[in-house]
């Protein structure tokens, strides 16, 4: 009988029902307006890759030992080093990143024995062009520079 | 050509994929049909398939650890700790307790995760659109902890061989227990949305019955096992990772139809909740492991299986002395309990076979790899 009232009553439905009445207060939006507002992404997000350098003196943290080279699952680091005949150091020459075959595992930041190599909170990667992937120690050391878009 | 009457029905051969919403990527289903009725199916699959087998040969043990990410999207974490336990038993080496507590957490969390995904997605096949806002939103939750932890959302390669790679971040606790406490009402709300709900109650009851028997038959594994009746869990079979530490219940079903497996997975995330309060309470100081250098096992072969949100998850590798393994084959427990689809969907209507594909709970990377 009680099964029969409650079907005859619908309370099932007016149950769900009030469920998504409730839901409807305006304090539970969660919509994020994406490019005019901009998420806050976690310190240790891993985006971008940058190739730090000294703000001292200006110059690159990399000592071209290869080992963000060595770790990368897909090969796509290639840095270049050349020795410096005065000090006897390797001096890095080029290092070219290939964006678009990363999967942002975080190996290569890892493997990094001077924090030279680091994936930074940027994720706004898109390009027009496929080489524009392939960043070089310039757009490395720059990063990215993302259209700021306002509402 | 045999010449038909209107009385006589002829088959009907209908595709039914690989771009169809309710199929929950690329899965190609053949139906044959009768009428509204589905005389038999089959299943074609491998629009996804990647070779991640193929690539693990090719990588060093630590390089293929993001690619294992990749197979059950949803689920990362749990390929990740799978992965890695067998490289472990591999190596003979065992993780620290503060980093298995820690995973514990971790993958308890994503199981939460990939059920609201399967339940949010699920309801809106049955065409109750309702429950996949409210799912995302608490899933959001969960990946804004991943994200905090790791820095991935989804691919999270959040474990390494050994241990962890990540320290705990500052107020980790507090935020896990926070999600804690926001999220068992949630869960009674979407029951409240969907349990009695007559159109729900008609859709999934005595909808694509297993059998415990059948499922054992296939291997069928994971809640769809367990809304048959049988109790069969390995967290609780053969305890990895410290899960022997943890109390909880399993789950189990009477009937094995969708909506028993639908209870079951609401079920889990209870029980998953519980889990994760016992392990937050504990997590102990120490060190979080640290990664070999240079990972070569002795020659040799271990298969090791944990249970994902979808059952179970099994990592066979063979070593052959070199820093490549020699071959990774892995059981995904999505691909075995496909195979199960014909025998549920025979019969049926067609209406069914989305339910039915909804609930077996498949993801495509998994099922092609």
């Amino acid at each position: 009988m009680k099964k029969f009232l409650r079907t005859i009553f619908l309370v099932d439905l007016f149950q769900g029902l009030w469920v998504t009445f409730r839901n409807q207060n305006p304090k539970y939006i969660y919509t994020e307006q994406y490019p005019a507002e901009r998420p806050k992404v976690a310190e240790r997000y891993r985006g971008a890759p940058r190739l730090n350098i000294n703000p001292d003196n200006g110059e690159t943290l990399c000592i071209a030992c290869n080992l963000c080279a060595l770790a990368c699952p897909e090969t796509l680091i290639v840095v270049t080093s050349e020795r410096n005949e005065q000090t006897r150091r390797k001096e890095l020459t080029t290092f070219t990143y290939d964006l678009s075959r990363c999967m942002f595992c975080g190996l290569c930041e890892d493997a990094c024995p001077v924090d030279a190599l680091e994936l930074t909170q940027d994720f706004e990667l898109a390009t027009y062009t496929r080489e524009g992937q392939i960043w070089d120690r310039q757009m490395l050391e720059e990063g990215p520079t993302p259209t700021q878009y306002k509402c | 050509m045999p010449e038909t009457t209107f009385l006589d029905s002829t088959e009907l051969v209908l595709n039914m994929g690989p771009q169809h919403p309710s199929t929950h990527g690329v899965l190609r289903v053949i139906l044959k049909l009768d009428g509204e009725k589905v005389m038999g199916t089959e299943c074609v699959i491998g629009y996804l398939h990647r070779g991640v087998e193929k690539i693990g040969e090719n990588r060093t043990y630590q390089q293929f650890a993001p690619y294992v990410d990749r197979m059950d999207y949803v689920a990362a974490v749990s390929n990740g700790l799978g992965y890695c336990l067998a490289v472990e038993k591999l190596l003979n080496i065992e993780a620290p307790p503060r980093a298995q507590v820690t995973r514990v957490i971790l993958t308890e969390l994503n199981r939460i995760a990939s059920h609201l995904l399967w339940l949010g997605t699920h309801a809106l096949d049955i065409g109750a659109i309702t429950p996949v806002f409210y799912c995302f939103r608490e899933r959001e939750e969960v990946l804004k902890i991943f994200e905090n932890y790791c820095g991935a959302r989804l691919t999270t390669h959040a474990f390494r061989i050994g241990g962890l790679q990540y320290e705990l971040y500052d107020g980790f606790e507090e935020q896990v227990k926070a999600f804690c406490d926001m999220f068992l009402p949630k869960v009674d709300e979407y029951e409240e949305l969907l349990t009695n709900n007559r159109i729900w109650v008609a859709r999934l009851k005595g909808v694509g019955i297993l059998t415990g028997d059948e499922c054992k038959e296939f291997g069928v594994t994971g809640p769809v096992l367990r809304a048959a009746g049988v109790k069969w869990d390995l967290r609780k079979a053969q305890p990895y990772s410290g899960y022997e530490q943890y109390d909880f219940e399993i789950p189990t079903g009477e009937n094995g139809d969708t909506y028993d497996r639908y209870m079951v997975r609401m079920q889990e995330m209870r029980q998953a909740v519980r889990i994760i309060r016992q392990a937050v309470e504990k997590i102990p100081s120490g060190p979080i492991g640290k990664t070999p250098k240079v990972i070569k096992p002795a020659t040799g072969e271990v298969y090791v299986s944990i249970e994902a949100p979808k059952g179970e998850l099994g990592y066979f590798v063979v070593s052959d002395n070199s820093t490549q393994p020699y071959r990774v084959r892995v059981r995904p427990p999505s691909f075995v309990n496909l195979q199960a689809l014909d025998r549920m969907v025979r019969g049926g209507l067609v209406a069914d076979v989305v339910a039915i594909i909804g609930t077996l709970d498949i993801v495509l990377g998994e099922v092609d790899r």
